[in-house]
């Protein structure tokens, strides 16, 4: 039977936190890209949005639906928003957990992505955010890199871990 | 999830002569869950629309919650003739994931899990179920849009989910 859903690669966050995480040169050899992340974020919001780059790039457009608990909404942007992950003023040890899925990668068409992502912190706020994002560049993925947005150069906590498969189609 | 054998690829169809429909037929029951991943785009704005097993009887209905960019909706549709998401997409590039719990059953109705992503005008990034009221095990999917075509090169893809 193929082994069709790969772990390429993971990153946990060691003692002191990152700026980023990147996973460079991912192989042109599966059909989709999947990642699973578990975020905390240093900087002092409850909740702060989460961004991804792809090889470098900024060529973004994104759409989000999200819930606070108390109210929905919608919105459109041009930068690399993918979510909204807890910051350090949430509860102690709560980590916002999410996926990210690219069809077709490696294909020479805009790339549609899907993501969604949850906060949950016993408290007044927590995000719940499907993002739509479209990256406009015609070339194949071969990195992505993720970071906290926010002023203060926030760092990605301790603990925070992402998961890089590849699946197959055949 | 495990690797391997417990995400197994049945069939792809990648869409050419503006289609406006595609269906996977003969699904083996010898799977769990079925996932099916759409990547592509249709020539003006339109929903995509399912039936199972060539029902075309009002069989089925679906709930929805979306956002355009501006607003967040939910509505839903009843006693219709095919599973409508309400995530319409157009002429960008989108993607949606269907996820159909326990396909093989004879006993329960079915439930189809939907998350969309488009950023295309007049489209929607969301999730939504459908229910289609059988009890057969679905052995067929049937995929169209309504009143446009897929163009050329979009991609269907489905997979089949065992359990452990």
């Amino acid at each position: 039977m193929p082994n069709t859903y790969t772990l390429i690669a993971s990153n946990t966050v060691g003692s002191g936190g990152v700026a980023s995480v990147t996973f460079s040169s991912i192989p042109a050899t599966y059909t989709d890209l999947l990642v699973k992340f578990s975020i905390r974020t240093s900087n002092s919001n409850v909740g702060q949005g989460l961004k991804v780059t792809y090889n470098g790039a900024s060529a973004y457009v994104n759409r989000f639906l999200e819930g606070t608990g108390a109210a929905v909404s919608s919105g459109n942007g041009t930068d690399e928003f993918i979510g909204d992950i807890p910051g350090n003023t949430a509860t102690a040890s709560t980590f916002g957990n999410g996926e990210l899925y690219m069809p077709n990668y490696t294909s020479s068409v805009a790339k549609s992505i899907l993501i969604d992502a949850v906060t949950e912190n016993n408290a007044t706020t927590a995000y719940q955010t499907l993002t739509a994002q479209s990256y406009a560049i015609t070339s194949a993925i071969t990195s992505m890199s993720f970071a906290s947005m926010g002023s203060g150069s926030p760092t990605l906590m301790q603990y925070t871990s992402f998961y890089l498969y590849g699946i197959k189609n055949s | 999830m495990a690797a391997g054998s417990t995400y197994t690829p049945i069939a792809t169809t990648t869409t050419s002569g503006n289609a406006t429909s595609v269906t996977f037929s003969s699904i083996p029951a010898t799977y769990t869950d079925l996932i099916i991943l759409f990547n592509g785009s249709v020539s003006g704005t339109s929903g995509d629309l399912a039936q199972f097993n060539g029902d075309t009887g009002s069989n089925y209905s679906s709930t929805f919650l979306r956002g355009d960019g501006s607003a967040a909706t939910s509505g839903r549709v009843t006693s219709s003739t095919f599973i409508n998401p309400g995530l319409t997409f157009g002429t960008s590039q989108s993607t949606y994931i269907m996820h159909i719990m326990n396909y093989a059953n004879t006993t329960t109705y079915k439930n189809a899990l939907y998350l969309s992503s488009s950023v295309a005008s007049s489209s929607y990034v969301g999730a939504a179920v459908g229910l289609w009221r059988s009890t057969a095990a679905i052995n067929a999917v049937n995929f169209s849009t309504s009143g446009t075509n897929y163009v050329n090169g979009s991609t269907f893809t489905l997979y089949g989910i065992a359990a452990a």
